[in-house]
């Protein structure tokens, strides 16, 4: 996805190191390949071409990665804040929602 | 066990083209459970997917004369991708379809080849605790499985990278324009009626086609030239374009005695209505995060509703000046 990037410094996928056991799943899941494995251990190469899906947290066996993974359209996020303030929801919504 | 045909018929792409256009989407499903394709043996892998009529379509389609177990779980009509994101493609389905058709039985070896992108939806080591399946991540593309088996079941780095081109995107617009059509035509309503009353029926319909552009730039132009727009929030393409579209608009009806408030609303208001739909174009990417369209909204979604307010105001008030 070189021709495609969003914005920096927005993602909260994090990284904990010092509990990775270098096993490799997460590059084997990301689609963005953020990850690669270095002296036996996890990097993020990449950080910023992350898109939030949570496929590497859920399959990190040692829980090391963590991530606010969900629905990221527009449409999907105004009905979530609807729905936390019991407004209902907005009608002719779409995708995942 | 079913044993289906792996060649699609008129049916089968009639049904995947009115599915584009979002006709009876959320009913074109096929059973979940364990289907068999050519021949397959107990040393067959065993493929997972979906039951979205279209994924497993696509799966059917692609492998063509060949032995393997299709694994459909159900997902209730939903893809691969969107499914794993709400969890429906998950650990749990996973597991209780392997046990639900006995699939220890029918096949010798305890592997599971997955979508790529149903990665977000399952956790491997869970799946391998619970049932005894190893499950590989295998490509994101169906296109890429004929490769991945005949490459003894290796991931090559171009599986598993996403692209995002220009087919890839034009395929998503029906479905768009479909969602969005109801709530265009109660805003278009609402356009024409209040500028057709302040400003007779040629404004009213005037203002009605400067609306529907809008919204349609948003909507197919601001994805399709994606990546020629400038910048990186979606807002900001979707304004650009929609500037791009009131600049066209104006020019194209400058006989129609066009006022300086009646331009300045245009300009105002018609980007922020594009801006709009463009970003809600960020749920179909396969790129953009959550955290980014919660940025881009909490900064945007204000501007939008000023620009928009702003330019109702200089629309009304210029009536009267």
């Amino acid at each position: 996805m070189k021709d495609f990037r969003y914005l920096k410094d927005v993602v909260t996928l994090e990284l904990d190191r010092a509990g990775c056991i270098g096993c490799g799943r997460c590059v084997e899941v990301c689609p963005h390949q953020v990850f690669v494995v270095s002296e036996k251990k996890a990097v993020m190469q990449d950080r910023d071409a992350c898109m939030e899906c949570g496929a590497c947290a859920l399959n990190c066996p040692v829980k090391a990665i963590t991530v606010d993974a969900g629905v990221g359209c527009a449409s999907g996020l105004i009905n979530e804040w609807l729905q936390e303030r019991k407004l209902g929801k907005l009608s002719g919504g779409s995708c995942c929602s | 066990m079913p044993r289906i045909s792996s060649g699609l018929g008129f049916n089968d792409h009639l049904g995947g083209c009115k599915a584009r256009w979002g006709l009876g989407r959320m009913d074109y499903i096929v059973p979940p459970g364990l289907y068999a394709i050519g021949h397959p043996t107990a040393h067959d892998p065993v493929l997972v997917t979906a039951n979205y009529k279209m994924s497993y379509d696509i799966i059917r389609r692609t492998l063509t004369e060949r032995n393997i177990w299709l694994l459909v779980l159900e997902t209730y009509g939903i893809n691969v991708w969107c499914a794993a994101g709400k969890g429906t493609f998950g650990t749990g389905e996973v597991v209780r379809r392997v046990t639900s058709t006995g699939l220890a039985q029918v096949v010798s070896h305890r592997c599971l080849m997955l979508p790529i992108l149903g990665a977000p939806g399952v956790a491997a080591h869970q799946v391998a605790q619970r049932c005894g399946f190893k499950v590989s991540y295998a490509t994101i593309r169906a296109a890429d499985l004929p490769e991945y088996l005949d490459n003894g079941l290796v991931t090559t780095p171009g599986m598993q990278k996403l692209t995002f081109d220009l087919y890839e995107r034009l395929v998503l617009i029906p479905v768009e324009v479909v969602l969005a059509s109801k709530s265009l035509l109660i805003a278009a309503a609402v356009v024409m009626l209040v500028c057709g009353l302040s400003g007779g029926v040629s404004t009213g319909i005037m203002a009605l086609f400067a609306y529907i552009g809008a919204v349609l730039t948003g909507i197919v132009i601001g994805p399709l030239l994606l990546p020629w727009l400038p910048g990186r929030s979606f807002a900001v393409k979707g304004a650009v374009a929609g500037l791009a579209w009131t600049t066209c608009f104006r020019m194209l009806t400058a006989g129609a005695g066009w006022s300086w408030a009646a331009t300045v609303a245009a300009l105002l208001a018609l980007p922020a209505v594009s801006a709009f739909y463009t970003l809600n174009f960020t749920g179909c990417t396969t790129y953009t995060s959550r955290s980014g369209v919660r940025k881009e909204m909490r900064l945007g979604l204000p501007l939008m509703g000023g620009a928009l307010a702003l330019g109702v105001v200089l629309l009304v008030l210029g009536r009267y000046i």
